[in-house]
């Protein structure tokens, strides 16, 4: 319905002042959220110039502002792409299995149970991979450094006490995994029955209807689905900032003690003992933060809705 | 079909039935593997073997079923067995994450919860005592005015988007910001917060209503998509019907399409509050920590459960196992909580959906 | 109460596209008009643009004059939520509010105006609104109960209730009894024939019979081909319209050789 055309004088309802004021109300809570939003923009911005103008003896890691940050980026990206790694597929899985494979009365409940993995705090993630996922992981990361150590990635020494940037990723990846599903799922539910039946009809296993049916219709779901898991996992702080034993390098090496750390671990375990500029250059190091989730969100959205124009005919 | 049809006899039934079942698993065939998996396990745990490796090794076994199909039944039915373990292993790997965690935090920290635990603050203590009220206090007050804050601004812009918004550019710009939103990290909400706050308060700000402020940067996102679901799903009908009857726009919006949808509402704040009462990292920065009771939002540091049990295990003093056992019981408290609130979410809706749909 | 409306050279469009085309018609007072029509002719848009529904519809407006009793409906000082008090609507669809009970129901119209009222005064217009619209029998027992746990039929009964009692001058019916069994229709049909006394009824319908056995006057509604506006055809008596139509095309849409 175009709302192109000028407004008559005649159509122009009356305003009432409860209409007037309420209509106020509604609009100002939109507007506030641009605004809070421009904000965080803003006073990062403001509060961060500083820092990363900042000279090397002014704050207390020594170092300029790139040099700092650069590496933190790094374990930042690698500790999140790890997590989407592993947790992409069994979401997928996950979602498959409640949408499509577990008894229809269930499936809502398995779906609970998994949302529950959402609901577990992030500190009780934090202290459960310090307790006990670390200490599982260390055998393995031995025995990924005798049998696999020609790879680089695994080229040790192992972590005697199990808190590396891998160990981090496991946890990264459980604590993102109930959104990758829930959206994986949402996606798969909304496949048109028509094609799946179509498929079925044809005499298509299960796993062929899945990938001639769903798959093609949840492609870019399953992308956009990952980008915001992605996203997620790039600014979770604490459970990274407990598990992981940091060292700010930058190394591809996964299970040895010297891990490079991510933007939020390093402001989280920082920020309470800084103070002058080197507060600047922490906030100056969450607005990277924020600029790179920021892009990887949109990206994801602008896919989602890009999606919801093209499935409409359906 | 490969059968020839002889003129005389109508075609055999039966030949066409031995077609379709001659290249069959029996339907018992995966309770048969399953069954022989779950053997492998318990005599792996009865043998020594340990619980870890033991469900990898019954896990292997039930690979026999692709195998077996592969050779009885051909490549295409193979895969979608295959495929099928796959999927409900994924599951079952989801699961065992859950479970682990929900029993280290209950065997570790249930011993510790007493009258004492939660009724002592840490003001004064080393060593073995002391208890979680400061951090009681703090979570409920800075969550409590957080959620005073989100709910308005939440519930009001889901209003527009949905009553006021309709093919505007402006509400499909609110829309995309508040998927924006909800992608931000909580550590910059809390940098936010504070960044904010020291424009007004200097540096080293810490307060308790910043933590308010840097949790409902993360709380208005989830609400107002909460509540613009619900609201969407009032019936036009009822809107036209209060039109109708000469009711104004504002009126029929809070007396009518607001009451209709209330119980989702209330299930999608609650559901907030649980995300956001378990945030540690925004209230580490802007409202540090203390071991004394603070009741004064606006007033210096405060406490509150997740950055208590955080720097118990972080810095836990010597020796350190006091300080890990209340951590322990206050990430089991604050896991409480948060299962409690979405126990309830769920009943709300439950209900109190409106009349007559239940 | 009961005014007459005068509709003269109206059109109505969405946006820039013109749905129905220079209508008019006068409806008279305590009288039952009926709108009848193949789909999509803008007979319910018309029915709508009565109370000024159409406008909760972004981008739609109107040209020409509809009068009520003289006054412009449509005329600068006027509020459409003040039209809409005055001509009641009754939907397709039964649509009590679910929050409510089924007294809350009939008394929406005052309640959610915020109209403080006396419990006896309250109870009476209750009682005279559920009589008229031929429900208290059924209901008086159990009037605390969500209006949503009646029949189909029995809540279209509560929604008229529920129109009447803010006593309006004109109630506007949309094909009130698509979504109702035969029976219902027929209690609905007698109801009609009893609020005539005191309203002016305007009543839209696919159903041409009951065009014929409620209606005084008939208003036959027509496209003039795909993509164009609507337009009025013919309006006349009832029996006349059904008997003896002056246009070729009503007598063919009476003879059901289309729509």
């Amino acid at each position: 319905m175009s709302t192109s055309t000028a407004p008559d004088a005649r159509t122009k309802p009356v305003q009432r002042p409860g209409d007037r004021v309420f209509f106020g109300l509604s609009y100002g809570a939109a507007l506030l959220i641009l605004l809070t939003l421009a904000g965080v923009a803003i006073f990062l911005t403001v509060e961060g110039i500083p820092g990363i103008t900042a000279s090397p003896d002014e704050v207390k890691s020594g170092e300029r502002f790139l040099p700092y940050v650069g590496p933190l980026v790094f374990g930042t990206l690698l500790a999140a792409v790890i997590a989407m790694i592993i947790a992409v597929p069994v979401a997928i899985g996950v979602a498959l299995f409640i949408s499509h494979y577990a008894p229809r009365r269930l499936g809502a409940t398995f779906g609970y149970i998994i949302d529950l993995l959402a609901a577990v705090p992030s500190v009780v993630y934090g202290a459960w991979g310090i307790a006990f996922l670390a200490g599982q992981m260390v055998p393995i990361y031995q025995w990924l450094e005798d049998n696999l150590g020609f790879i680089p990635l695994f080229a040790g020494p192992a972590s005697a006490t199990g808190r590396t940037i891998f160990t981090v990723a496991i946890v990264l990846a459980l604590m993102i995994l109930p959104i990758v599903t829930a959206i994986c799922r949402e996606i798969f539910l909304q496949t048109p029955r028509l094609h799946q039946e179509a498929a079925l009809a044809l005499g298509a296993t299960r796993w062929e209807m899945a990938r001639l049916a769903i798959f093609p219709y949840a492609r870019s779901g399953i992308v956009s689905a990952a980008m915001l898991g992605l996203g997620r996992a790039l600014g979770e702080t604490m459970a990274v900032a407990m598990v992981l034993s940091a060292s700010g390098v930058v190394t591809f090496n996964l299970i040895s003690p010297t891990n490079p750390s991510t933007i939020a671990a390093n402001i989280a375990l920082s920020f309470p003992e800084a103070s002058g500029l080197s507060v600047n250059a922490l906030i100056a190091s969450g607005l990277v933060l924020f600029v790179i989730t920021f892009v990887v969100n949109f990206a994801a959205r602008a896919i989602v809705d890009r999606r919801k124009e093209f499935s409409g005919a359906n | 079909m490969t059968s020839t049809i002889e003129p005389t006899r109508p075609p055999r039934r039966r030949d066409v039935l031995d077609d379709l079942e001659s290249r069959k698993l029996p339907t018992s065939a995966a309770r048969i593997v399953v069954g022989i998996a779950l053997a492998v396990v318990v005599l792996g745990v009865v043998g020594g073997l340990g619980p870890a490796k033991s469900v990898v090794l019954g896990w292997l076994v039930t690979f026999a079923l692709p195998l077996w199909s592969r050779v009885v039944e051909g490549s295409r039915k193979a895969t979608d067995r295959l495929v099928t373990l796959l999927v409900c292993s994924a599951f079952g790997l989801a699961l065992i994450p859950l479970a682990s965690i929900v029993w280290t935090v209950v065997s570790k920290g249930a011993p510790i919860l007493g009258s004492q635990f939660f009724t002592y603050s840490m003001r004064n203590v080393v060593g073995e005592g002391g208890g979680i009220y400061h951090a009681l206090v703090g979570t409920l007050l800075i969550t409590g005015a957080a959620t005073v804050i989100s709910v308005p601004i939440g519930l009001f812009t889901s209003i527009y988007l949905v009553e006021y918004g309709e093919g505007k550019r402006m509400a499909s710009a609110i829309r995309f910001l508040v998927d924006v939103m909800t992608g931000i990290p909580s550590i910059v909400a809390g940098l936010f917060a504070y960044a904010l706050f020291v424009l007004f308060f200097g540096e080293g700000v810490r307060m308790g209503i910043g933590g308010s402020v840097a949790l409902s940067v993360l709380m208005i996102p989830v609400v107002v998509r909460a509540c613009e679901e619900m609201l969407k799903l009032v019936p036009n009908e009822l809107r036209e019907a209060a039109f109708a009857l000469g009711v104004p726009k504002w009126r029929t919006i809070s007396k009518v399409v607001v009451p209709t949808a209330l119980a989702g509402i209330v299930t999608g704040i609650t559901l907030a509050i649980a995300r956001v009462i378990g945030e540690t990292a925004p209230l580490l920065i802007v409202a540090g920590y203390t071991d004394s009771v603070n009741f004064n939002l606006f007033d210096g540091r405060m406490a509150t459960l997740p950055v208590f049990a955080y720097s118990s295990i972080r810095n836990p003093g010597v020796p350190p196992e006091f300080a890990l056992d209340r951590a322990w019981g206050a990430a089991l408290v604050l896991l409480l909580i948060v299962m409690l609130l979405n126990l309830i979410a769920r009943l709300v809706s439950y209900l109190f959906s409106p009349k007559g749909e239940k | 109460m009961a005014k007459s409306i005068d509709v003269s050279d109206l059109d109505i469009f969405y946006g820039d596209f013109l749905a129905v085309e220079g209508v008019t018609i006068p409806i008279a007072a305590r009288s039952v008009t009926a709108f009848i029509g193949p789909s999509g002719c803008g007979k319910s848009t018309f029915l709508r643009s009565l109370n000024r529904m159409h406008e909760v519809i972004p981008g739609a407006r109107v040209d020409g004059k509809v009068l009520i009793d003289g006054e412009d409906l449509y005329g600068s000082d006027m509020d459409p939520v003040n039209v809409r008090r005055m001509i009641g609507m009754v939907f397709q669809r039964p649509n009590p509010f679910p929050t409510m009970s089924i007294y809350d129901n009939v008394l929406a119209g005052q309640k959610l105006n915020s109209k403080r009222m006396k419990k006896a005064e309250s109870d009476e217009i209750v009682e005279r609104s559920l009589r008229s619209a031929g429900l208290w029998a059924e209901v008086k027992d159990r009037l605390n109960r969500p209006g949503s746990g009646l029949s189909g039929g029995q809540q279209q009964r509560l929604c008229i209730a529920r129109a009447i009692s803010v006593q309006p001058e004109v109630l506007l019916m949309d094909e009130p009894c698509s979504a109702l069994d035969p029976i219902s229709t027929s209690i609905i049909e007698d109801l009609i024939h009893e609020l005539k006394t005191e309203y002016t009824i305007v009543i839209v319908t696919h159903n041409m019979q009951q065009a014929a056995r409620v209606s005084d006057e008939t208003a036959f509604f027509n496209l003039s081909g795909v993509g164009k506006p609507g337009k009025l055809v013919e309006v006349g008596r009832t029996e006349k319209i059904f008997s003896n139509p002056e246009d070729p095309a009503t007598e063919a849409y009476i003879q059901g050789r289309f729509g």
